[in-house]
């Protein structure tokens, strides 16, 4: 389990704009340590997102998505007071969900 | 699918393990998480690894919102978007990444294609926004991002 994620959800003109940001290591796998061995790649594999149990959103990363990833994406429909559920998959199988209400 | 070839000529962990197990490993992964499109190198091949053929064509309906210069390589801010119909996927590349494939968004009826994200990027590219739809196109547009070493600002 990874730290909590930030997830912000507004509902603005009828859509709920969701922002979100992880908190991971995104380790690329180009990276070499102090002893010179290719630190492994470690990264979010799979982000994907529920507005009310049902799900809306999904996507698939590569290890360049940066450190502490950055994401956002707009939901059609959607109100004030509705739950925004996002879960994240890394490439050891870790997974994380964290949950917010758009407001 | 030619995945299995790509996939041996760049990966020598995953070769030995293709030829232990024969072809069973790369396909089951295929189902789960594109691998071989994410190791693969160059703007062709990993369009090939997504299962597109032929040229992308360039469209000025693809939007891709990026900086001009981006003075920290490690954090590079991206937003890319369409108004096409019937699109399936949109897909971040930077071409000169060691692995040029970023992110593949998937364009579901409940969201606006429109999504943002960063990346990072080893050094200046090109930077590609692709969209699939639905009758397997691939429609484009790309953009040069200089990336400033040293992050004094260009």
């Amino acid at each position: 389990m990874g730290d909590p994620m930030r997830i912000r959800a507004q509902a603005k003109d009828g859509n709920v704009l969701v922002r979100i940001l992880m908190s991971h290591e995104m380790e690329s796998g180009q990276r070499k340590d102090a002893s010179g061995k290719i630190v492994p790649a470690w990264w979010i594999q799979e982000v994907t997102a529920k507005l009310n149990d049902k799900q809306v959103f999904s996507c698939e990363w590569g290890p360049a998505v940066s450190k502490n990833p950055f994401l956002e994406f707009t939901v059609k429909g959607g109100k004030a007071g509705d739950k925004v559920s996002v879960s994240w998959k890394d490439s050891k199988g870790d997974t994380r969900t964290d949950e917010a209400t758009v407001s | 699918m030619q995945t299995r070839r790509q996939t041996l000529k760049q990966s020598a962990a995953v070769a030995t393990l293709a030829a232990g197990a024969g072809l069973l490993p790369t396909s089951v992964m295929a189902a789960e998480f594109n691998k071989a499109a994410f190791e693969a190198k160059g703007i062709k091949d990993t369009l090939k690894a997504l299962g597109i053929n032929g040229d992308p064509t360039a469209s000025p309906d693809v939007t891709l919102t990026a900086p001009d210069i981006a003075e920290n390589g490690a954090v590079v801010p991206f937003a890319l978007s369409t108004k096409l119909p019937d699109v399936k996927e949109l897909i971040l590349m930077v071409e000169k990444n060691p692995n040029a494939l970023v992110a593949v968004f998937n364009v579901t009826p409940e969201v606006e294609a429109k999504f943002a994200t960063r990346s990072k990027m080893g050094e200046t590219s090109d930077v590609y926004a692709i969209a699939l739809t639905k009758d397997g196109k691939a429609l484009f547009s790309k953009k040069e991002v200089k990336v400033t070493l040293g992050g004094c600002g260009g």
